[in-house]
């Protein structure tokens, strides 16, 4: 499918979300309450049929995140971007996608792990690399540690 | 039975508790397993990691383009040309320029040497985990030939850090080619070898056939990539759907299986040994004279945006996903590793096995640790 | 004189006996005397056996890996074990604060006492033998057992998880293959007609017994190897070490010396399962005879001394079960258990019947 008749069948599912196609994939970007709503439309409807979440992260701009989502369809060979901005960056949430794609279980624990995002109804919410009682979220901008040298 | 519960060692269903690792010899590193084992039979698994988690990420935002792409080498380090391959090709895609084509052939002769090392390793590593030590020897010997081309090449063994954006850091030596040709040679005469000692033999073939299921669906939704991947049907190569250097110049077969059982991922990168061998072949004579490297400034700044690059590691898809803001320092980075990914799926594929098939299963995914950890 | 001491051993144990006789003239002193000899010297030789059998096991491998080796230590390498023992002589013996202390400093001597008085009713060569019990075969059998008491004694002691589960799956593993290993013995057993070591060596006078028992008694003999092999824990069937599964198994809390017993253990075992292959299949100290052939060829067989064709035989099966180690992977527990129960057992069950439809008929040679 090309991105032309990508856009057109995304704005019909989420009239709201606005597009990018600057870059080297289409990307989308919507407002985080909308996230399942569009992505389980991705995963079931036949005529996209993302199977295949190659790419989970989030990124900090300070006042607010946006996650990233890079989805890949391996029958159709379309490659998309999904960017969810979560506005409230001291207590960012959003839903879980790991129902949908099982390998955002792991991804998103990591990405709660650096980043601190609630991932709602995650079945195994903990730290993964760094211990229980770690403080802060190291991969925010904001982190800060007595321990960090300045080069 | 009160204290034992306390203390961990049992279930309150009587189920017995053992933690595999951080130190095991078979975790090929500081993974640590908690399993929970009703006999010898595998309930339920929880993978601990992070024993060796560097932030490569974080330390990446305080260095500049040309430096990050050597913090790489520790990632994957059994494939660390191709992870800094592919941080070269994100810059290069940004800058919007390309390699000379001299660089992108012995890259991708680079690469596919990485390969066959990592899978030659990789095939030892098999042997030694299933009881069998003299595999790993006789995988060595081709190993260490291999090594010492990139030794003379690059100046290092492991950890090449040869990738410069625009190119390569210099030429090539001038015995790479008579040499790279020689080992290919030795390997084509060892391939029976190979096959003799483990293919064949019933024991090998017991343990792996129809241990650690893994199906094409679950492959797809895991986000599982490379040779496992391929062992299920799963069509993923990299270097086939988006080529990058010059893997669109060679032709070559993408290996794939149906079986998805331990057996299948074995044979698949045997036969990827051969494919790289061949992919060498077609590349080692025609490697075009010019420049090694193209010109770059001397302090890289990307335009402002998001790179994404794909390339196929001997384990599966490594993504390299840039942001950045305009300045001589990523604003972000994220390596998509492949072992990440596909050690999520353990927990899955080895519930219902026995702990002996835990070692097969680990050894066939083939997990490197600080590729996971970064 | 000189040829007593090159043909047969004998001649040197009667004149040890008559020349101690001279001093001491009670008939009990004697015998508790030349015992203490006797047990003496057998623990010196099963030491430097050791030594002997673990520089092999080390060339073999190497040989197996095409690595060199050892061969630095001494001439070829050969003081490396010997420096290795001294190594192993100053460690620390650790007991882990939470393990039972008196099993666990007990389970290494168990091993070691089981392994060494298996050796008793072996026939070294013609006429030496330290006691030819006239059920010896039984004997052998009942000792090689009780070595997995020593096994389920450090698994259990240690308080180790991983030393736990290889006990466990040591107890399965000897307990089912002892089942093959006596029924692969009760069939020369059978032919013979007889339980003691000595006799049935003489029996393989005029041939060896894989050679005049048919078919049958070569399955015997291969299911006796492998089954043995299982039963003293060496790859491919060391489950109960596992190294790569369960880290060393019921030795891994183990350091020192009393990691090296069981390794002392493991090589007496190898040789003791070695000599009993040899003297009850391949005759033992018996040389190699053609019945109906010239003469002269066994008369030329006779020169060479018995103990030499005993040694020959046993390190040519010791050197069997050692290419096994470093050829195969290990097998899995419960396929090691088919192994026993779906295939050597019944396979020796009907084998045995054969057997002595064989000896009745007397279709031997």
């Amino acid at each position: 499918m090309t991105n032309e008749e990508l856009i057109n069948k995304i704005s019909s599912i989420l009239p709201e979300s606005t597009f990018d196609e600057s870059g080297e994939f289409l990307e989308v970007n919507i407002p985080s309450s909308d996230l399942l709503t569009l992505l389980n439309e991705l995963r079931i409807n036949k005529s996209l049929d993302f199977d295949y979440l190659f790419c989970l992260t989030c990124v900090d701009w300070k006042e607010y995140l946006v996650m990233v989502y890079h989805l890949l369809s391996k029958e159709l060979k379309h490659t998309i971007v999904i960017k969810a901005t979560i506005l409230d960056s001291m207590n960012p949430e959003i839903e879980t996608i790991c129902n949908i794609w099982r390998t955002a279980e792991f991804h998103e624990r990591e990405v709660y792990d650096l980043f601190g995002v609630k991932f709602i109804n995650h079945p195994d919410l903990r730290r993964l690399f760094l211990e229980e009682s770690w403080i802060g979220y190291p991969l925010r901008k904001n982190y800060t540690d007595e321990n960090m040298i300045e080069l | 039975m009160r204290g034992l519960i306390e203390e961990n060692i049992i279930t309150e269903d009587g189920e017995f508790i053992l933690n595999i690792g951080p130190q095991h010899p078979s975790t090929h590193g500081v993974l640590h397993l908690k399993v929970w084992l009703d006999g010898e039979t595998i309930k339920k698994i929880e993978p601990h990691i992070g024993y060796i988690h560097r932030s490569i990420e974080k330390m990446s935002e305080r260095l500049s383009y040309r430096n990050f792409i050597f913090a790489t080498s520790r990632m994957d380090y059994l494939a660390a040309h191709i992870n800094n391959e592919a941080c070269a090709l994100t810059i290069e895609k940004a800058l919007q320029i390309e390699a000379t084509p001299r660089a992108k052939f012995v890259r991708t002769i680079l690469s596919e040497l990485t390969r066959l090392a990592s899978h030659q390793l990789w095939w030892g590593c098999t042997g030694l985990d299933l009881g069998a030590v003299t595999p790993f020897f006789y995988a060595f010997r081709e190993r260490e030939a291999i090594m010492a081309i990139m030794e003379e090449t690059c100046g290092a063994r492991l950890t090449q850090n040869f990738m410069v954006p625009g190119g390569i850091m210099t030429d090539i030596h001038p015995n790479f080619q008579q040499r790279t040709k020689d080992i290919l040679e030795q390997i084509k005469g060892k391939y029976k070898e190979y096959d003799d000692i483990m293919s064949g033999n019933v024991i090998f073939e017991n343990r792996t056939k129809g241990v650690g299921y893994l199906s094409k669906e679950d492959a797809i939704s895991f986000g599982v990539t490379g040779p496992t991947a391929r062992a299920s049907g799963v069509s993923c190569d990299i270097r086939k759907w988006n080529p990058y250097s010059a893997y669109d110049q060679v032709e070559f077969d993408e290996i794939l299986s149906n079986g998805g059982d331990c057996y299948a991922r074995y044979q698949v990168r045997m036969k990827e040994m051969r494919q790289s061998v061949s992919i060498i072949e077609q590349l080692i004579d025609n490697i075009p004279e010019g420049d090694f490297q193209e010109k770059t400034k001397m302090v890289i700044k990307l335009p402002k945006g998001e790179y994404y690059q794909r390339v196929e590691t001997p384990r599966g898809e490594l993504g390299v996903y840039l942001v950045s803001d305009g300045s001589a320092n990523p604003y972000r980075i994220k390596y998509r590793s492949p072992n990440f990914s596909n050690l999520s799926v353990l927990p899955a594929i080895a519930k219902g096995y026995k702990i002996g098939d835990l070692v097969a299963i680990m050894a066939t995914i083939d997990l490197v640790i600080p590729d996971i950890d970064r | 004189m000189n040829t007593i001491f090159l043909y047969s051993l004998a001649g040197l144990a009667t004149l040890i006996h008559n020349w101690l006789g001279k001093f001491i003239s009670s008939e009990l002193g004697l015998h508790i005397l030349e015992l203490a000899i006797i047990g003496l010297s057998l623990i010196v030789f099963l030491v430097l056996l050791c030594f002997f059998l673990g520089y092999m096991e080390r060339r073999v491998a190497a040989f197996m890996e095409i690595r060199l080796g050892p061969n630095r230590v001494g001439p070829q390498g050969t003081l490396q074990i010997v420096a290795d023992t001294v190594k192993l002589l100053f460690k620390e013996g650790l007991t882990p604060n939470s393990s039972d202390k008196f099993l666990f400093n007990l389970a290494p001597f168990i091993m070691v006492i089981a392994s060494m008085m298996a050796i008793a009713p072996i026939a070294f060569a013609k006429d030496f033998q330290i006691y030819d019990i006239n059920i010896g075969v039984l004997y052998v059998s009942a000792i090689s057992s009780i070595s997995v008491l020593g096994i389920l004694m450090a698994g259990w002691s240690s308080n180790n998880k991983y030393s736990l589960l290889g006990a466990m799956r040591s107890g399965a593993q000897i307990v089912s293959y002892e089942l093959s290993v006596g029924l692969s013995l009760i069939s020369i057993v059978i032919l013979s007609g007889s339980l003691s070591l000595g006799d049935i060596v003489l029996s393989q006078q005029n041939g060896w017994w894989l050679f005049k028992g048919h078919i049958p008694i070569l399955i015997s003999f291969v299911i006796f190897i492998i089954a043995s092999t299982a039963e003293i824990n060496r790859a491919p069937f060391d489950l109960a070490e596992a190294d790569q599964e369960l880290t060393g198994g019921f030795n891994t809390e183990y350091s020192g010396m009393k990691f090296a017993m069981f390794l002392l253990s493991e090589y007496i075992n190898l040789f003791i399962v070695s000599a009993i292959a040899a003297t009850l299949f391949l005759g033992g100290w018996m040389p190699f005879h053609i019945g109906g052939g010239p003469s002269s060829f066994n008369h030329i067989m006779d020169l060479i001394p018995s103990s030499i064709w005993f040694l020959g035989k046993t390190f040519t099966i010791i050197f069997i079960i050692m290419w096994f180690r470093w050829t195969f992977p290990r097998l899995r527990v419960d396929q090691l258990l088919n192994l026993e129960w779906k295939y050597l057992l019944p396979i020796s069950m009907v084998n045995i019947i054969i057997v002595t439809l064989i000896a009745i008929m007397g279709w031997h040679f």
